[in-house]
């Protein structure tokens, strides 16, 4: 019986960004179905309708929701290829509990960075590269924070790339040359057919995210 | 069942530190629980081990520390497998993750705009409130329990907030058992449970640690 998996998604979304890599990693042939965050569908209110918001992935007609609930579930449904999560359960708590820092860390501080001006702005570039050296620091000299291998932690936090030369060119800083080690992490990401193919163009992100600026009216 | 050395640094109050020892008595794990004086002065090891938030709890199994109770509790569920608090089933195991990390998202928050509340609770945090239970009895539907027929993970990471209700109710004025008569039923089947009703501290004792919060934030 061939597996039906269908993605509802938002193309810049970090989050989908998660879902795609995971799924590519595996080589789960899937039906991506782009969602209008702004006129949201019948399919994805019936799907989502606690939260309401894209990724849900659609297995055999049934929903999963929030993105590191569903690469969880896919690491445990298609459990024969490309292990994302560790086997060892205290490595898998490490892998959870930074996948959990940069859930409760990243998205709020990062869209502060162009979300607003001022002070504002400038406490958020201050606490952003914080969380990023706290990364490096968890990182250390390891290829990835999955080890040797990429897992889930690098694929939690690296969608985020894609958003970084909207941060920086809004926030006017440069992660290079805060956090180089975090670059380099980022360019060993990239090397992975699976990331380069589902992060969508960072300059294509920026137009997007100047709409952005304009519709809650930042300037 | 011995597995090495458990600790688990604790506050008596704090529901998420209530999470790890109902799972561990679930599980019938002995440890030692080390209460941390949050307000005087942490221990040396609890911001050594969780150098991140410097909370509790942390769980240190042969003195490998980890934070975030969710965490611990998944992690207690797969190092002492029986009996299982998560479901076999990868789909149902997905849902019940996600009302886990819906109570993490809500509950507490709500619970707490209550309490910090300066002169009447505003009626939109207490509707807020009652909301979120109510997505809650959706949730659990017909069943005894968020796991089933017996306690499972949901049930463990929602059952230790509850000990907070009564707190809640004092300052908002309302009864859970008359707005959400379901949630309270389910309420009472955990505390029919031993490791709950022994573990959950006295609501009591937790409504007057409130209001020394209250007293500390200068909250009137």
């Amino acid at each position: 019986m061939a597996d039906e998996v269908i993605l509802l998604d938002f193309w810049a979304s970090m989050f989908g960004i998660r879902v795609r890599i995971a799924l590519a990693e595996k080589g789960i042939k899937y039906e991506y179905k782009e969602q209008d965050l702004f006129n949201k569908s019948p399919l994805l209110l019936q799907m989502n309708p606690v939260h309401k918001k894209i990724p849900v992935l659609i297995h055999n007609g049934k929903s999963v929701c929030e993105s590191s609930i569903i690469v969880q579930y896919i690491d445990e449904v298609w459990k024969d290829k490309a292990p994302l999560l560790p086997y060892d359960p205290y490595q898998r708590a490490q892998a959870r509990f930074w996948a959990d820092f940069i859930d409760k860390k990243m998205y709020d501080t990062s869209r502060k960075t162009w979300a607003t001006k001022g002070e504002e702005q400038e406490a958020a570039k201050k606490e952003f590269i914080e969380v990023l050296k706290t990364l490096g620091g968890e990182l250390g000299d390891k290829p990835f924070f999955g080890g040797d291998n990429f897992g889930y932690v690098d694929l939690c936090l690296i969608p985020y790339y894609c958003w970084f030369y909207s941060y920086e060119t809004f926030g006017k800083f440069s992660v290079e040359a805060e956090c180089p080690k975090f670059i380099a992490w980022v360019t060993r990401c990239l090397q992975r057919e699976t990331v380069a193919k589902a992060l969508p163009d960072e300059k294509k992100v920026f137009e997007f995210v100047s709409v952005l600026r304009e519709k809650i009216r930042v300037e | 069942m011995s597995k090495g050395e458990v600790v688990l640094l604790d506050c008596w109050a704090s529901p998420f530190c209530l999470r790890a020892k109902i799972a561990l008595a679930e599980k019938g794990v002995e440890y030692e629980a080390r209460a941390e004086n949050l307000f005087g002065g942490k221990s040396d090891l609890l911001l050594k081990s969780n150098p991140i938030y410097k909370k509790v709890p942390v769980l240190l199994h042969d003195g490998k520390p980890m934070c975030e109770s969710t965490i611990i509790v998944n992690y207690i569920d797969e190092t002492w497998p029986s009996p299982p608090l998560l479901p076999s089933c990868a789909y149902e195991r997905a849902k019940a993750r996600f009302w886990a990390d819906f109570i993490d998202k809500k509950v507490f928050d709500a619970v707490c705009n209550i309490w910090k509340s300066k002169g009447e609770v505003p009626e939109t945090a207490k509707n807020e409130f009652i909301e979120i239970l109510k997505q809650l009895e959706g949730a659990l539907g017909e069943k005894d329990f968020f796991g089933g027929d017996s306690l499972g993970f949901v049930d463990v990471i929602a059952i230790p907030l509850t000990c907070w209700f009564y707190a809640v109710e004092k300052f908002g004025g309302f009864k859970v058992e008359n707005e959400c008569p379901k949630f309270s039923a389910w309420m009472n089947k955990c505390m029919q449970r031993d490791t709950v009703a022994r573990i959950l501290p006295d609501p009591e004792k937790v409504y007057e640690f409130v209001i020394t919060l209250r007293n500390m934030f200068g909250i009137e």
